[in-house]
């Protein structure tokens, strides 16, 4: 035990020295510049990027559950059905400007959905960052319920798991409503390419 | 035509090539890699660079040739394999570009504003760093990758590098590891390598600055930063920033020992 905690007394300033997620934002707020609607409220880290970044993004299990159950507080459904256009929502998931400092402000974005999922058969480019979406509809069927987990799951991930590398698309004002409609039209529509 | 297809498919983007499945699709990607490697037009920023280094600039109407990058004043040969490093002069650590800038401010007394006023070019225009730095970095061909970690500025500077590397920030909540953090992903078709990692980082500093082929532009390092804070939905980062600087001191100090084998060529 003692020997235990001489060993602690000697790494600790070692351990200390590593820059903390607020050393990090300091330097960030000295050394980045607002560009474009790429403001610098953008390098302040909101509880969910900090609890993330301090753990490794291995969160405590008890703390996760709270900060996921806040997030999902934050999601706005629709009234009416949550189902879109599929079509639309193919061409928002093709997309992948919005946010950038290049982008032009005010300008629809898309979801960036293929820089990380396989959806389409048709679209051979697709990344592997997320799970693949193929048949998503087909697999998991498309009731009321499934319709406002994917919608809410696209509005906010991290209401689902905290950090999970995915956007938050419509808590960060990415996507507008309609559009994250019609991302669940073309994950659950049976007539959209993804269940074909 | 399949072969001619498949080069199709790789330049214009998979939009038109339904047919073509994934498999395929990566083998294409591999051999167009190969193909564009071997014929690099980074030859010609190099010998544009070597020209722009020798050339009387700034209200001083002085040359870059006495700029001491890490080896001694007007050393070339090998001083890219070294860096980044501390710079006792500037009492900071310096990658490539920023000690470029850094002697074109002390050596030809030219303004900050102005020699950083357009250090990323296009393919019409390239910039004075793009062709510099392709023409430093090819003075250290074969040489062992081995930036500065001895120095205490060193040591803190890879530290803050490791942590920027997994913060997690902007309105994507991405961190460098959001795409950059488990091995076998991709980014459309693009491969994405785990820096962190040694063997991953290995290839990667030991090729840039580089030539890229879909642009036709020569990209820095100090570019490649920049580049990845905008897609992460990031303000932009000031360019010789610490927090580039110590990003790249990072990465290049993960893919240490593997010779230099650059400029290279990009997809």
């Amino acid at each position: 035990m003692k020997r235990i905690f001489l060993i602690a007394v000697l790494v600790a300033p070692l351990a200390l020295a590593d820059p903390t997620p607020q050393d990090v934002q300091k330097l960030m707020q000295r050394d980045f510049h607002a560009r474009g609607q790429a403001g610098m409220d953008r390098v302040v880290q909101d509880g969910v990027q900090r609890v993330c970044t301090e753990s490794g993004d291995q969160p405590p299990v008890g703390l996760a559950k709270s900060l996921e159950a806040d997030q999902m507080k934050s999601i706005v459904y629709p009234s009416g059905s949550l189902m879109g256009d599929w079509k639309r929502g193919e061409s928002i998931a093709q997309n992948g400007r919005g946010l950038q400092w290049t982008d032009k402000p005010g300008a629809a974005a898309g979801g960036s959905c293929y820089n990380c999922h396989q959806l389409s058969p048709q679209e051979a480019s697709f990344g592997t960052l997320g799970p693949s979406l193929r048949q998503f509809g087909k697999l998991r069927g498309n009731g009321q319920e499934m319709q406002r987990y994917v919608y809410g799951k696209i509005y906010n991930a991290k209401a689902y798991n905290l950090c999970s590398q995915m956007p938050r698309l419509g808590l960060s004002g990415t996507l507008t409503e309609e559009q994250i409609k019609d991302l669940v039209a073309l994950l659950l529509d049976p007539s959209s390419p993804v269940n074909r | 035509m399949k072969k001619f297809l498949g080069f199709f498919c790789v330049v214009a983007g998979a939009a038109f090539c339904n047919s073509l499945p994934a498999q395929d699709a990566k083998k294409e990607i591999q051999r167009y890699r190969e193909m564009v490697a071997e014929g690099s037009p980074a030859e010609l920023f190099e010998v544009e660079g070597e020209a722009l280094w020798k050339k009387p600039q700034g209200p001083n109407k002085v040359s870059l040739e006495k700029c001491d990058l890490g080896l001694g004043a007007g050393v070339v040969k090998g001083a890219y394999a070294r860096l980044p490093r501390y710079f006792k002069d500037a009492d900071r650590v310096m990658d490539l570009e920023t000690r470029l800038l850094h002697c074109m401010g002390t050596l030809q007394g030219r303004k900050r504003e102005e020699a950083a006023a357009r250090v990323f070019g296009s393919a019409d225009r390239p910039s004075e760093m793009e062709s510099l730095s392709a023409y430093i970095a090819a003075q250290s061909r074969g040489m062992k990758m081995a930036p500065g970690l001895s120095h205490p500025k060193e040591k803190e500077a890879y530290a803050m590098g490791r942590a920027v590397y997994f913060h997690r920030a902007g309105a994507w909540d991405f961190s460098c590891a959001s795409c950059h953090g488990d091995e076998g992903k991709r980014i459309r078709m693009q491969d994405l390598p785990v820096l962190y990692k040694p063997e991953h980082a290995r290839p990667v500093v030991s090729t840039w600055p580089a030539y890229r082929v879909s642009t036709s532009q020569f990209i820095t390092l100090q570019w490649r930063m920049n580049n990845c804070y905008q897609q992460m939905r990031m303000p932009e980062p000031d360019f010789g920033s610490d927090t580039t600087v110590a990003l790249i001191l990072f990465l290049t100090a993960t893919g240490k020992g593997e010779p230099y084998r650059g400029p290279g060529t990009k997809r």
